[in-house]
């Protein structure tokens, strides 16, 4: 090969639903420092884009925020947001932690929910919580994981205005590169540095967002 | 970090349950425990189907006690479930459920004798009290709506039919036959006592060595109960039914002599018949109350718990065999074998089993019972698991067991394992009849000295103690929100 390929690719990447082809074929690279976002109508095919992204990406060290959390609900969010890192523990720290949390685990894990503003729900079981808090929880935990590179789908979608841009802000702050799925354009067109319109599961759109409007991916709906 | 009440419940059990253990009698009493097991183990890889007429009764009476006792259980279950809005109904159901098959047949023998009626009886009786619940909760489970628009006048009957009954009919007709296994494993097990189904041949064929029998009876009962579904059809079912009673054989005739004394001579507690009036029942009463009831319900308490926790504890451990989120084809299927073998084997011939291997002691009531519910749970467990989707980044191995799985399906885990509670204590207190000294051994010694009275009582204040626990697990559940829809009440 005469070029080096950058890290974060997809070749001719396909998804199929069955006997039929929801995604591709397409090519997408992310520079380093490159902040994605995915918009597009629902059912384009933007979940399948990511999920295909993580299956190439996961032993890159991607991590995944998907779309309906993954929470579970029996636990408390400490525990919640602590599986973020069950990989990079033994098993039986991991154990132990279920029945005793350590206390700087704790710690890292109170300053982050301090962060999102739900100090107060650190062993509150996530069954309990709203749907706002419940993505709070989520975020936490991509954040106590610190991969690489983020995949979120929707990360913010249950939030209003204050909560959601600062949401965002925190998850761009921790990753230098991500991939979002969004349906917010202006919060799209905000915060990340490139737009991916998405259209029937191939490219339609792919610039820079200084350079897009809002006006511009209205063609996309 | 604060504990959650489910936790708390669960410690609570196990604590409990270590008490009881430094408490009970855990001795492994004969010589060549594993000599024995070695032997057992050789007669089921080389079972000896030679003796076809044997074996063959063996099956067809097993068999055709199941097919009758069902049947009627639930033509009456179903009659008591259309009257189930009345308390004395369900206060009544509740009360012949609580009495184990086992009890009833014994009952029976004193008064039919080893007539097939006896079986039939000890079978029908019980699980007409349990279809009867269980059919009035599915009815209610229907949607009143197409009963409210049907014409005025369309008679009660019909109308039960066309709105309740036949919604209701693809869940009565699962349950019914999940229930036949059941009447199988019942069946079975009501030969220790001397109906001729398999039990009685097993425990001859133990009593005389003949290892490589047992091995082939045990082997054609797993095939029995592995290819219910297969020769079980809705279609071949009324030929059963009608088969059936022509297979239950002759047994003894009846004296209806003994049967009129029994009811109204012999269970009569004896100071009354005696004449010594409650003065002379109060004594009587201290001390039996004293010497046997009370030991044996502190017996059968024991049991009960330790048995609780293992069941619990082995069903947790056991469940991801069959959970696609643990195993491949190749050892899910395998998982799938073991539990099945778990679960087909009634606890009472595997106490039996145990018990001739290890000789007497709690020890193998207490595996026998864990065994047995443990396989029951872990299959309803595993199966729950499957239906759980996991995230495309959820962590392997002993991490998803313990941080995806496991928390997931403890809800349901605890609800199957207090719903199992009283069918726990129900089993604990009729291993007695093999020597272990819970409730029912009381009960036999009883039978066995004449004195039908103080068994008759023995046999109540079991039955009151299941009825007590099947209360408090009831609560439990409510108090844990284990509550399952079909708990429905009226309104």
């Amino acid at each position: 090969m005469t070029t080096a390929l950058p890290i974060f690719a997809l070749k001719n990447a396909v998804a199929d639903y069955g006997e039929v082809r929801v995604l591709g074929p397409l090519n997408l690279s992310l520079a380093p420092g490159e902040h994605l976002a995915l918009v597009g109508k629902s059912g384009a095919g933007k979940s399948s884009l990511l999920a295909v992204m993580y299956d190439h990406w996961h032993t890159q060290d991607a991590a995944l925020m998907p779309q309906d959390l993954g929470l579970v609900a029996n636990l408390s969010v400490f525990h919640n947001v602590y599986m973020g890192r069950l990989d990079r523990h033994p098993w039986w720290r991991n154990l132990l932690t279920l029945a005793h949390p350590l206390k700087g685990d704790i710690a890292e894990i109170d300053a982050l929910l301090t962060q999102l503003g739900i100090p107060e729900k650190c062993w509150t079981p996530c069954g309990e919580l709203s749907g706002g808090q419940r993505q709070r929880v989520a975020a936490a935990r991509v954040l106590y994981q610190q991969g690489r590179i983020l995949l979120a789908d929707e990360p913010v979608s249950a939030l209003d205005g204050p909560q959601a841009e600062s949401v965002i802000r925190a998850l761009l702050a921790t990753y230098s590169m991500s991939v979002l799925a969004m349906h917010d354009l202006d919060l799209a067109l905000h915060f990340c540095t490139r737009v991916v319109g998405i259209q029937d599961g191939v490219i339609a759109v792919d610039a820079p967002s200084r350079t897009l409007t809002t006006a511009d991916l209205m063609p996309l709906y | 970090m604060p504990l959650t009440p489910t936790a708390r419940v669960s410690l609570s059990l196990i604590a409990l349950a270590l008490v009881c253990l430094s408490l009970g009698d855990f001795e492994i009493s004969t010589h060549a425990p594993w000599q024995a097991l070695g032997r057992l183990f050789m007669g089921l890889v080389q079972p000896d189907l030679s003796r076809v007429d044997f074996l063959g009764e063996a099956i067809l009476r097993t068999l055709a006690f199941a097919f009758v006792g069902v049947g009627l259980g639930a033509a009456a279950g179903f009659l008591l479930a259309l009257a189930f809005q009345h308390l004395w109904v369900r206060t009544f159901c509740a009360f012949i459920r609580a009495i184990h098959e086992l009890f009833w047949a014994l009952i029976f023998l004193q008064s039919f004798g080893l007539h097939p009626i006896t079986g039939v009886l000890a079978i029908a009786i019980p699980y007409a009290g349990i279809f009867a619940k269980v059919y009035a909760e599915i009815l209610d489970e229907t949607d009143p709506e197409p009963a409210r628009t049907l014409p005025h006048r369309a008679g009660r009957f019909s109308a039960l039919l066309y709105s309740r009954i036949s919604q209701a009919w693809p869940h009565l007709a699962s349950y019914t036959s999940y229930r036949l296994e059941c009447g199988l494993r019942s069946s079975a097990v009501i030969g220790f006592v001397g109906m001729p189904t398999l039990g009685f041949h097993l425990a001859g064929a133990f009593a005389q060595g003949h290892y490589n029998t047992v091995g082939a009876l045990l082997i054609l009962f797993y095939l029995l109960i592995g290819t219910l579904r297969y020769w079980v059809r809705p279609r071949l079912l009324p030929l059963y039914l009608i088969v059936a009673p022509f297979c239950l054989g002759t047994g003894l005739p009846i004296m209806w002599s003994n049967v009129s004394r029994f009811f109204t001579h012999d269970i009569i507690p004896a100071p009354l018949r005696q004449g010594e009036g409650i003065e002379g029942l109060l004594p009587w009463l201290g001390e039996l109350m004293l010497n046997q009831a009370l030991p044996g319900i502190w017996n059968t308490l024991l049991l009960t718990q330790i048995a609780l926790a293992l069941t619990g504890i082995l069903a947790m451990a056991l469940f991801p065999l069959i959970s696609r989120h643990f195993t491949g084809k190749l050892s899910g299927t395998c998982g799938h074998v073991i539990l099945v073998v778990m679960r087909a084997t009634p606890e009472y011939l595997l106490a039996f089993i145990l018990l001739q291997l290890w000789g007497p002691s709690m020890l193998p009531a207490v595996v026998a019972l864990a065994l047995h519910n443990g396989g029951i749970i872990a299959h309803l467990v595993g199966r729950r698991s499957n239906t759980i989707q996991l995230r495309q980044d959820a962590p392997k191995g002993i991490n998803r067991y313990a941080y995806e799985i496991a928390p997931r399906v403890y809800g349901p885990f605890m609800g199957l394992l207090f719903y199992r509670w009283e069918i726990i204590m129900r089993e604990t207190a009729i291993l007695g009849i093999l020597g272990i000294a819970t409730l029912g051994f009381y009960v036999d010694s009883a039978i066995q000295e004449i004195r039908f009275d103080r068994a008759m009582l023995l046999i109540l204040i079991t039955a009151l103690l299941n009825i007590g626990v099947d209360i408090l697990a009831r609560r439990l559940r409510a108090h844990l929100r284990l509550r399952h829809s079909i708990n429905r009440k009226h309104c």
